[in-house]
């Protein structure tokens, strides 16, 4: 048995030392090979930097591209292995066209004109500035696998929802518990009662004139609680009267659930890039459609955690874009010319006998929106936040000084005015901001 | 029994009143006659047109009265090499305000664009809409307000939220701007 084993290893040597000049002229040929290999897998895309590549694609392409969606071009994600396995297309071609695509549609190449009449003859810009380097960087950031959505918001969105029931068993529970505490004293109460009959003894009260009925038989005291709720009814009704037709915290329900608290706190959009004409003009008016576009091409969905936050209140923000889409007919490449008007509501709302201007307020006077409508931008739901009365108005008016900074305009009637009132700082009614004909005509 | 009525019918009242104040509707308005308008308002819906709005557009074709310089450039790559090539601003030096230019930046570009013109405003850090630093722009007077004017590619025309004077006065905020980045 040794003898074999070891005659094998012998052999085995043996055998060894005689291949030996063969293995090392093949061991040398694959290392050949194996450098040959991982130089042109760098060639492909390995040794590109991602993060650079990110940030080279952020500053150059994703005006256009974006990686999982199509906008003005075609969506990035994997295109050299997309155009490689498809179209037979290598590195050097991306070169070209990344670098001048045009050159390349001219030359007749007849993928680059494919996709060129694709998509509707945009051209892409040309980046003759990026080095071999930078393109497989760029690429390199392109090829990363498409990061998984995060699982936990499900939770996030059950979260609310449970609290809330937690929130309502917990009061459930409690009334029940109240309930049984009072039927229990009613028992005993009962029983204790039952008790003392049995055992002969007399639990009625002595006969005491009850307290209401010393309370009436008092004339005096009659009188002044008479004049006490006359006087609280008539404060009450006062109140309810003066209330009629003042709409503050009116809050409709709008054709879109559109979240000021989103746009101009989150997103810091200013007032007046929507209600642009709140500068020029008598209304702040209401941003038509196209104005919603100039973001909502790009932003078709929400990112997760604002989603999540839609879920609290009780909105799926994506489903409310899509009716925006519906709206402006926008098939999310282009307009399909179907296009059907939003209703929102009017909430703000002067009757038709008072006059009020935007232009005059914000421009001229500098008044910032919120001193009048409150803090538009955490409102999730819009509602209004002044009582609009001709009081408000007036206290504003006598209360705030005018805006005399680089108002030529004025200039002289200013300075008239503060020696007539013999005052430093004029305030609008000053002005004549109390003149009933101002608002009124 | 009776009194326990009274109590309850009392009690459905102040319900009934607190219930009424919803504020989803409009409140309750004395007399009215003179609240409503009876010319139409602003956006209001009107049978008087076809398209039910009492709102319209100005027909084919009209021009407003005052200062007005037609703008002949096609929203086309062609009209936009060609406004890029030759479209010069009217404003002279005196006429341009850049503080106006800056406000008005500031209002309508800024928020993707950034206050420098670096493509860093907020909805770019949130990598929501990329525009790019005007630096690397290959951008001219003429090529700025065609942008302007009718967008490009993902960018939206801002031609109705400006006016006329106002778009050049941005364009030349947006000259010093690239100006700035580029020294
Ligand atoms: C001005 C907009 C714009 C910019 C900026 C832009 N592209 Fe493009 N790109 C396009 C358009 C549009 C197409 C579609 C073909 C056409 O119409 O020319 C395209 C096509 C492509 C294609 C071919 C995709 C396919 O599926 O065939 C690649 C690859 C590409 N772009 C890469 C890039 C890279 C990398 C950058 C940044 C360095 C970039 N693009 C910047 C507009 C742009
Ligand atoms: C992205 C566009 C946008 C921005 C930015 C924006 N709004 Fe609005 N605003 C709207 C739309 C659309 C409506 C109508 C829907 C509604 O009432 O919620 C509206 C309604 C309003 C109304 C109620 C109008 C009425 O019917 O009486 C007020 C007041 C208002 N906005 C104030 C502001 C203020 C103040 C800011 C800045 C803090 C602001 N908005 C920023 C789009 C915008
Ligand atoms: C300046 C850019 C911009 C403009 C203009 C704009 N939006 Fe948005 N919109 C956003 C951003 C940013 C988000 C939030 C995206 C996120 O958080 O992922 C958003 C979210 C939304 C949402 C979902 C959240 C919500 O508010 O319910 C709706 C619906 C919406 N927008 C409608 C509109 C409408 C209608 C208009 C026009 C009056 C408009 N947007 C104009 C940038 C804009
Ligand atoms: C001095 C107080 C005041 C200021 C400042 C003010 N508003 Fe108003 N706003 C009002 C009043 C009053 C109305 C009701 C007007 C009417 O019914 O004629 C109104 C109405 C509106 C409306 C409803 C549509 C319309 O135009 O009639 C919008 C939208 C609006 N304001 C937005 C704004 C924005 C945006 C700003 C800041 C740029 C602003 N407001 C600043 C008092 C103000
Ligand atoms: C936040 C304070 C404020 C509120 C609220 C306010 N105003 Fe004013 N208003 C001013 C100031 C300041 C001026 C002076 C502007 C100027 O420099 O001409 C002014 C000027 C005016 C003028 C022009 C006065 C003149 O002398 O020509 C009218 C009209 C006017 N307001 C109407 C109204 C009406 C109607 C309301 C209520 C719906 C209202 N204002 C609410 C601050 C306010
Ligand atoms: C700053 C602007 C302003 C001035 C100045 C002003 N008003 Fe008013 N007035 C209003 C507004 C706004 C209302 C509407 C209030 C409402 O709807 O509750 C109103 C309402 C009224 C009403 C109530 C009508 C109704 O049906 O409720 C009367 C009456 C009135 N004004 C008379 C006057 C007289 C008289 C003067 C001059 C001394 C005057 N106003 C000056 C803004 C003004
Ligand atoms: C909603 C975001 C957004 C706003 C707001 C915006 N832009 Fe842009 N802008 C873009 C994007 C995205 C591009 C890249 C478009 C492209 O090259 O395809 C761009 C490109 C440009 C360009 C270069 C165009 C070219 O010739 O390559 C100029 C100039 C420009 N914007 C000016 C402005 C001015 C001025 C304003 C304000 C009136 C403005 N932008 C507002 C998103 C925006």
């Amino acid at each position: 048995m040794k003898k074999s084993y070891q005659s094998l290893d012998d052999n085995y040597l043996y055998n060894m030392k005689h291949v030996i000049n063969r293995t090392i002229s093949s061991k040398l040929l694959s290392f050949g090979f194996m450098l040959f290999l991982t130089f042109s897998i760098s060639l492909n895309a390995q040794d590109g930097d991602p993060v650079n590549g990110k940030n080279l694609f952020n500053a150059n392409c994703a005006a256009c591209h974006k990686l999982d969606k199509d906008m003005t071009g075609p969506m990035l994600r994997n295109v050299e292995m997309r155009l490689a396995n498809e179209e037979g297309l290598d590195r050097e071609w991306l070169n070209a066209w990344i670098r001048n695509s045009s050159a390349l549609i001219k030359s007749g190449d007849a993928y680059a004109n494919k996709v060129y009449n694709a998509w509707n003859k945009t051209a892409m810009t040309a980046f003759p500035q990026l080095s071999d380097q930078d393109i497989s960087d760029i690429l390199a950031y392109t090829a990363q696998p498409k990061p998984p959505a995060p699982e936990p918001v499900a939770g996030v969105v059950a979260q609310p929802a449970e609290q809330g029931i937690g929130q309502e068993l917990i009061l459930g529970a409690l009334a029940v518990l109240f309930g049984l505490l009072a039927m229990a004293l009613i028992l005993v109460k009962r029983t204790l009662n039952r008790f003392a009959e049995a055992k002969g003894l007399d639990v009625s009260e002595v006969k005491r004139k009850p307290i209401w009925k010393a309370f009436v038989e008092n004339q005096f005291l009659m009188l002044v609680t008479a004049i006490f709720f006359l006087l609280a009814s008539g404060y009450f009704a006062y109140g309810y009267f003066m209330q009629v037709g003042i709409d503050q915290g009116y809050e409709p329900v709008q054709p879109i659930h559109y979240s000021h608290r989103i746009h101009a706190g989150v997103n810091e959009i200013d007032c007046k890039y929507c209600h642009s004409s709140a500068r020029v003009s008598k209304h702040s008016g209401i941003p038509s459609l196209n104005v919603c576009m100039n973001c909502h091409k790009s932003i078709g969905e929400v990112s997760e955690t604002t989603l999540a936050e839609g879920k609290e209140y009780g909105v799926d923000y994506n489903a409310e874009i899509q009716k925006l889409y519906d709206a402006v007919g926008w098939d999310g490449r282009a307009y399909t010319g179907e296009t059907k008007p939003v209703k929102w509501i009017r909430i703000h709302n002067l009757p038709d006998f008072a006059y009020f201007n935007h232009s005059q307020h914000v421009s001229v006077a500098g008044v910032e929106c919120q001193t009048c409508h409150g803090p538009v931008e955490e409102m999730e739901v819009l509602y209004q936040h002044a009582p609009l009365t001709m009081g408000w108005c007036i206290n504003c008016h006598r209360e705030t000084e005018v805006n005399v900074k680089d108002n030529e305009y004025y200039a002289k009637i200013h300075e008239e005015l503060s020696k007539k009132y013999g005052v430093e700082k004029l305030t609008a009614a000053q002005m004549g901001g109390l003149e009933c004909g101002k608002c009124h005509y | 029994m009776k009194t326990a009525l009274k109590y309850i019918s009392v009690l459905v009242l102040l319900v009934g009143f607190v219930s009424c104040q919803k504020n989803s509707r409009p409140n309750y308005q004395y007399m009215p006659n003179m609240y409503q308008p009876v010319g139409y308002e602003a956006y209001q819906e009107s049978d008087a047109f076809s398209n039910g709005v009492e709102a319209q557009l100005p027909a084919e074709g009209t021009i407003p009265r005052g200062d007005f310089l037609p703008f002949d450039y096609e929203n086309t790559t062609e009209g936009y090499d060609l406004a890029k090539a030759e479209l010069k601003s009217p404003l002279d030096s005196t006429q341009v305000d850049l503080e106006n230019g800056k406000e008005m930046y500031e209002i309508y570009c800024a928020i993707c664009h950034g206050k420098k013109g670096a493509g860093m405003g907020t909805l770019a850090k949130k990598e929501l809409i990329i525009p790019g630093s005007y630096a690397a722009k290959d951008i001219t007077t003429g090529s700025i307000y065609h942008t302007i004017y009718y967008g490009k590619n993902s960018m939206g025309s801002y031609a109705n939220q400006l006016n006329e004077n106002e778009r050049w006065q941005v364009v030349a905020y947006v000259e010093k701007l690239k100006a700035d980045l580029t020294k």
